[in-house]
């Protein structure tokens, strides 16, 4: 530039220093609220812009034999309709193994499969005209029950098995032995915004995509693919997604490649939003599971051995299910050492949409199982829940080796949870209740203490990489981007605030970008909770390149070491003298010093033999734990959730306010998977909960009356992760197994504390009646078959 | 052509598809991208709006969903979305210029993903101004009830219910009192008699009186009435139907009568959930919660008793009420009028005695009088927003403790709301005790035999309707510890 912008102060903002650490506002506050936010939707739309949607399968299972598709091309204001035909490149859109195709090519694998797509002047005209398809369709008779294609052996891919020591010697030793069964219901993400791509074809046969995605550089990388391009021709933008919950990690690809076709065969920009009802009905769900143990343990609850088996409800097509039952035995220990373990991991094909990833990522489902373990031999020996809870816990220095041979080695969580059980009463109230309950015929209250301990990191390895790009402008101001995406978690403010910390600079000076696959390429999915961990690192990293650079510029124009520059509030102190910021910048640039930097990141010290299973596939634990009180109308089943405490770990909090946004918003979503939240098929496989009318996520009437939620204080991250934070996205959610433990322990009460009661979940008020009257009638029929006087100690 | 205010700006409309929501039209239209689209089927609230109406004094606003709202029906009306709200004010920067419901949201970091942001706001708006109007109570439950009808799945809501608190916090006024008079005055400006909007895409009616509404039903026997249209614009947005002419009963002032006279409490036919709620409050506190949790806030604001009852769903949650309460039903057509009770008047599964020339005037419900009592029950998977596994409602007389006369109904047992006949004789002349309830348990497996659907199985359906014969009889007793709701709000358990 021929001259240099005028040096203007930026104001302070009014909470100063925003850097780490602080409960700064979301940096899109302000626009969430006023509607300024832009999602996919709302950008403005491109000259000759046609809207899509999708033809999709009435049968869950078969043979497309052949489309008439004379009536949907007939359709007033129908442009284009698309059929596999006109893909020129791959079919297959599976994002690590086969088995996704963009369209159904040839075998049907679930109802609403998407068979064409159909490109018209409106989206009204497009959704009409999708339904005039004449098909030609043998139907089979469809999978859909997981337990069932273990044992016909249909599998999307094989199973696998953690081992240490020897279970089933140690369980035929135990001096008791317990074995139940437990059914895990899956979960639709009810993102607010539905999925939604737009593809606008540019010169060079190029295509720029607009899309609601976790995972940027995959869906440019499948455009790419489906387009037969290579993936430089192809860039992706995405600012924002209006929530994603893991629902857009590999879900969201497919209607960007559609879009992309469509706009390759017409083209026109095209842009394709799933109307919610399509949402539900073609993008896969949190996976069912059935779950089941066999454990031996002594008299005092102390497990002695454990061999468990989860099979995963998978759907049609390996998608993301390797990992995500892999991740649910990862966890099928939760916080409990298991001195000897066999942990089974079956993943089940059915004519089900493909399930996929949803926070937590099979962990919550693992961590169900040991759970319910847990009560289960608390009712056995006639402990309060909560001691057979701690007895088991991880413990140094003999008793802390995971069955994947990871040692735990922080004992965070026997300290959180001392600290919990203090802060809630637990004591007190567990008294409380027990004399209310021996008190009141129909109403029961339930008291549960759960914790949770979370693996951080891809457990595929390669994806723990991230990448960052800085700029510096000449007026001062600063552009940061990242390969990771905002889904309404905060990451873009959390990264912001570490670039502030490290320039310091007031954060107003920063400009948060979209996420662009052509400033930062090859970037891993914002995913694994990993999105500040990995990101934040590599912006922290180009932040300190460019501190260098203006350190040894500054230092080397005035003689001095470049240890003697330091960077506070704004200025650059030098000797005896400062400069602002922005004229370092100005005098950098003049010098020809670059103002632009890279950063890269790779986790340390993971690796993980999946032949062995063994190795060390998480850099470290976030930890956490919850107590629930509910009350329960054993007439009807019903219930509210009265009280929750939670203490959770995050290591040093950058931003308190959004951590506990994360904890308070995961803890409800998880409550709601736990208990109101239902998916019905049919027995034809057809989805019955395509809309909020019948699938009931939780309103703010549902959530606890007392809503306590504080961060574990003085306990930064013994890992050298982004300043000794924690990552926080998943683990909360399965916080809210408690809600679940709770119920259960008001069920029990019904039997004076002696009988487990099954409850599989979603635990809806129906599924919690049945089991008040499976509990009531079993401790009818022998009240005094187990030879224990006293329930659970207060 | 329609007529309403735009925010400040008058709006007017020649022609227009009767079906155009205001979302719709706001979204694709007018390129006005705040309002979002999160279901279309009004579950959500994303597209949450606030509809001003002239009321006595000062303009009245309620939240719809502007998803299933007909854009027509805002003739005579202010609309207000979230890009109305900021102060517009020269000196104020991005932040100073914030409603204080905005401003509050931000401070307590009450959005996340920000996509149901927008109706987050504007459900806490209209609830902020009926609180500053001295119309509503701002405790918990009325900002529980003001969100009834917004789902967030990112927050937990905590922060917004603590955003509620801090917006009142501030002693000021937004830009809407400011300019009551002047806003006041340009929507009196906006009134015209019988609107409508027509043209080759199909006719909107909007009839003010009676008279009119019949001679319109009996010219157009294809025309289709609508009230809230919470029902009817689902076909639109979710079946994609199309609809030729639509008729609009909201204007007709004869179907606004909301009043009780003597022994009996007189709905009339476009009068929505919200505006008879106050009045079936004082006479029915038992039909007055069920109401409560019918649909959302949302859905209250804009449905109508009459449009519960003439959709003859067979899980609407009032009929059985009135089926027990003996409700009439006055029918109107241009061949004269007719009452009808209301347990004559649905006569199959969607289907009523009522034809297709005639319009429900009004609901007339029978007071209580000493000695009857009145227990209404909603089993539901979820308590707000959700469509009920199981209704009860029973009304009965008791005379030295024996059941002298009683009736019994019903919705979600069977293909219509019904009685539950054998169930009332095994009852009737009985003490109401364990002995005729487990009579009456029996019973109940002859009157119904429930299906297993999305929300219930029969098993679940038939086992819970006995059991809330035994809770209506426990409270009858003023059994102590019986209510679930208030105990859980009263909070949990503390020391001993």
């Amino acid at each position: 530039m021929r001259s240099l912008p005028a040096s203007k102060p930026y104001s302070q903002s009014q909470v100063s220093p925003t850097t780490h650490g602080h409960s700064v506002a979301h940096e899109s506050a302000v626009k969430h609220v006023s509607g300024e936010a832009l999602y996919v939707d709302d950008i403005r739309e491109p000259k000759g812009l046609l809207h899509a949607a999708v033809g999709r399968s009435p049968v869950a299972a078969g043979r497309l034999r052949a489309m008439d598709l004379s009536a949907v091309l007939s359709h007033p204001g129908v442009a284009a309709v698309l059929t596999l035909d006109d893909v020129p490149g791959h079919i297959d859109i599976g994002p690590v193994f086969p088995g996704d195709p963009v369209l159904a090519a040839g075998t049907i694998n679930y109802h609403g499969q998407p068979l064409f797509a159909v490109a018209a002047d409106s989206l009204l005209n497009a959704r009409r005209a999708a339904l005039l398809a004449v098909l030609e369709i043998e139907a089979s008779e469809p999978l859909l029950d997981p337990q069932q294609a273990i044992v016909e052996n249909r599998t999307v891919r094989p199973v696998h098995q953690m081992q240490r020591g020897d279970a089933s010697a140690a369980i035929a030793a135990a001096p008791l032995v317990l074995e139940s069964q437990q059914i895990v219901g899956g979960q639709e993400h009810y993102y607010l915004e539905g999925q939604a791509a737009m593809a606008t074809p540019t010169e060079d046969n190029s295509m720029l995509i607009h899309c609601s995605s976790q995972h940027p550089s995959e869906v440019q990388k499948l455009v790419a693919e489906v387009l037969d391009r290579p993936i430089a021709s192809v860039t992706v933008e995405m600012r924002r997604m209006g929530g994603a919950f893991g629902g857009k990690e590999t879900n969201a690809a497919q209607w960007s490649c559609l879009a992309a076709l469509l706009a390759h065969k017409t083209g026109c920009p095209v842009k394709l939003r799933l109307p919610r009802a399509d949402d539900m009905m073609m993008t896969g769900k949190r996976h069912p599971f059935a779950n089941h143990y066999r454990i031996g343990f002594d008299p005092q609850g102390q497990l002695l051995g454990a061999d468990i088996t989860v099979i995963g409800d998978c759907g049609c097509s390996p998608d993301l299910s390797d990992a995500i039952v892999d991740r649910a035995m990862f966890h099928a220990d939760n916080a409990y050492y298991l001195p000897a373990a066999k942990i089974t991991g079956h993943r089940a094909f059915t004519n089900t949409v493909s399930h996929t990833a949803f926070r937590g990522f099979g962990g919550p489902q693992g961590m169900m199982i040991i759970e319910r373990a847990m009560d289960d031999i608390a009712r056995e020996v006639g402990k309060d829940p909560l001691d057979v809870r701690k007895l088991n816990l991880y413990a140094a220095p003999d008793r802390n080796t995971t069955p994947y041979q990871q040692k735990v080695e922080s004992d965070t969580l026997p300290r959180l949870i001392t600290e919990l059980e203090h802060s809630s009463d637990y004591r007190v109230r567990r008294a409380a209740i027990r004399q209310f309950n021996a008190d009141s015929s129909v109403l029961k209250k339930g008291l549960a203490l759960t914790p949770v301990k979370f693996g951080i990191s891809f457990t595929v390895q390669h994806l723990n990489q991230a990448g960052a790009l800085i700029h510096i402008y000449t007026d001062g101001s600063i552009q940061l981007n990242h390969g990771g995406t905002e889904m309404g978690q905060g990451l873009n403010t959390k990264v912001a605030q570490v670039v502030a910390e490290v320039l310091q600079v007031d954060l107003n000076r920063i400009q948060i970008t979209a996420t662009h696959t052509d400033k930062v390429p090859n970037t891993s999915p914002t995913a694994a909770s990993s999105g500040t961990d990995l990101n934040g690192q590599a912006a922290l990293a180009a932040a300190t390149t460019l501190k260098q650079r203006l350190s040894e510029f500054l230092a080397e124009k005035h003689g001095l070491a470049v240890a003697a520059i330091r960077f506070h509030n704004n200025r650059v102190y030098f000797g005896a003298d400062s400069i602002n910021f922005t004229e370092l910048a100005q005098q950098a640039y003049m010098a020809r010093v670059s103002l632009s930097a890279t950063g890269f990141y790779r986790t340390p010290k993971i690796h993980y033999d999946r032949s062995t299973a063994s190795g060390r596939p998480f850099f470290y634990f976030a930890n956490g734990a919850a107590v629930s009180e509910v009350l329960v109308d054993t007439l009807t089943g019903e219930y509210r959730v009265s009280r929750v405490d939670i203490l959770h770990d995050v290591g040093r909090s950058l931003n308190p306010a959004l951590d506990i946004g994360q904890i308070e918003g995961g803890f409800i979503q998880g409550m709601g998977w736990l208990t109101t939240e239902e998916l019905r098929w049919d027995n034809a496989g057809k989805l019955l909960t395509t809309g909020a009318a019948t699938y009931k996520i939780p309103t703010a009437a549902d959530i606890p009356a007392i809503f306590n939620v504080a961060l574990l204080q003085d306990q930064a991250n013994e890992e050298a992760t982004i300043y000794h934070s924690k990552a926080v996205g998943e683990p909360p959610l399965m916080l809210a197994i408690s809600v679940w433990s709770a119920l259960r322990d008001a069920i029990s009460s019904l039997s004076d504390y002696r009988i487990s009661p099954a409850l599989d979940t979603p635990a809806t008020p129906e599924r919690v009646f049945w089991a008040i009257r499976h509990t009531e009638q079993a401790y009818t029929a022998k009240p005094a078959a187990q030879p224990l006087s006293e329930g659970p100690q207060p | 052509m329609i007529r309403f205010l735009l925010h400040d700006n008058p709006h007017q409309i020649d022609e227009i598809a009767p079906t155009m929501s205001v979302l719709d039209y706001l979204r694709t239209s007018l390129g006005q991208t705040d309002c979002k689209e999160g279901c279309a089927a009004g579950d959500c609230g994303a597209c949450t709006i606030a509809i001003g109406s002239l009321g006595e004094t000062g303009i009245h606003y309620h939240a719809a969903n502007a998803c299933i709202t007909p854009l027509a029906s805002l003739d005579g009306r202010q609309l207000l979305t979230v890009a109305h709200l900021r102060e517009q004010r020269q000196d104020a920067t991005a932040e100073q210029d914030l409603h204080p419901v905005q401003a509050a949201m931000v401070n307590c970091h009450g959005s996340q993903c920000g996509f149901c942001t927008p109706g987050i706001v504007m459900s806490l708006f209209c609830w902020w101004h009926a609180v500053k109007r001295g119309e509503l109570t701002a405790d918990r439950h009325s900002i529980e009830t003001a969100l009834s009808g917004n789902l967030c799945r990112c927050t937990g809501y905590q922060p917004i219910l603590k955003a509620a608190v801090q917006a009142l916090a501030a002693d000021e006024e937004d830009q809407f009192l400011a300019r009551e008079s002047q806003l006041f005055t340009q929507l009196q400006a906006q009134q015209a008699n019988s609107s409508s909007c027509q043209g080759p895409l199909g006719h909107f009616l909007l009839p003010t009186s009676l008279g009119e509404l019949n001679t319109l039903m009996a010219d157009n026997p294809n025309a289709q009435l609508i009230a809230g249209a919470t029902d009817l614009g689902l076909s639109f947005t979710q079946q994609l139907q199309s609809a030729e002419l639509l008729i609009y009963t909201g204007r007709v002032a004869e179907l606004q009568r909301c009043e009780q006279c003597e022994d009996a409490i007189h709905v009339g036919g476009a009068v929505t959930y919200s505006r008879a709620l106050p009045l079936l409050r004082q006479a029915f506190p038992s039909f007055a919660n069920m109401i409560g949790r019918l649909g959302s806030l949302q859905i209250r604001n804009q449905g109508t008793l009459a449009g519960n009852i003439a959709n003859a769903s067979p899980i609407g949650d009032s009929p059985p009420v009135l089926i027990a309460l003996n409700a009439r039903l006055q029918l109107s057509s241009c061949s004269g009028n007719r009452e009808v009770a209301i347990s004559d008047f649905f006569s199959g599964y969607r289907q009523t005695v009522m034809r297709s020339d005639e319009c429900i005037v009004s609901i007339v419900i029978p007071t209580l009088k000493n000695g009857e009592i009145l227990k209404v029950y909603k089993i539901s998977k979820r308590v707000e927003d959700d469509i009920s596994a199981v209704c009860m409602a029973l009304w009965l007389r008791c005379d030295n403790a024996i059941i002298t006369e009683i009736r019994l109904a019903f919705g979600g047992m069977a293909a219509t709301p019904a009685r539950a006949m054998l169930t009332e004789q095994a009852l009737l002349n009985r003490p109401f005790d364990d002995l005729s309830i487990n009579d009456a348990k029996q019973a109940l497996m002859l009157d119904f035999s429930p299906i297993d659907d999305v929300r219930a199985s029969a098993a679940y359906r038939l086992a819970v309707a006995g059991n809330l014969l035994k809770r209506a009889q426990l409270e009858m007793s003023n059994t102590a510890n019986i209510d679930l709701f208030s105990l859980a709000d009263s909070g949990a358990s503390h020391h001993a």
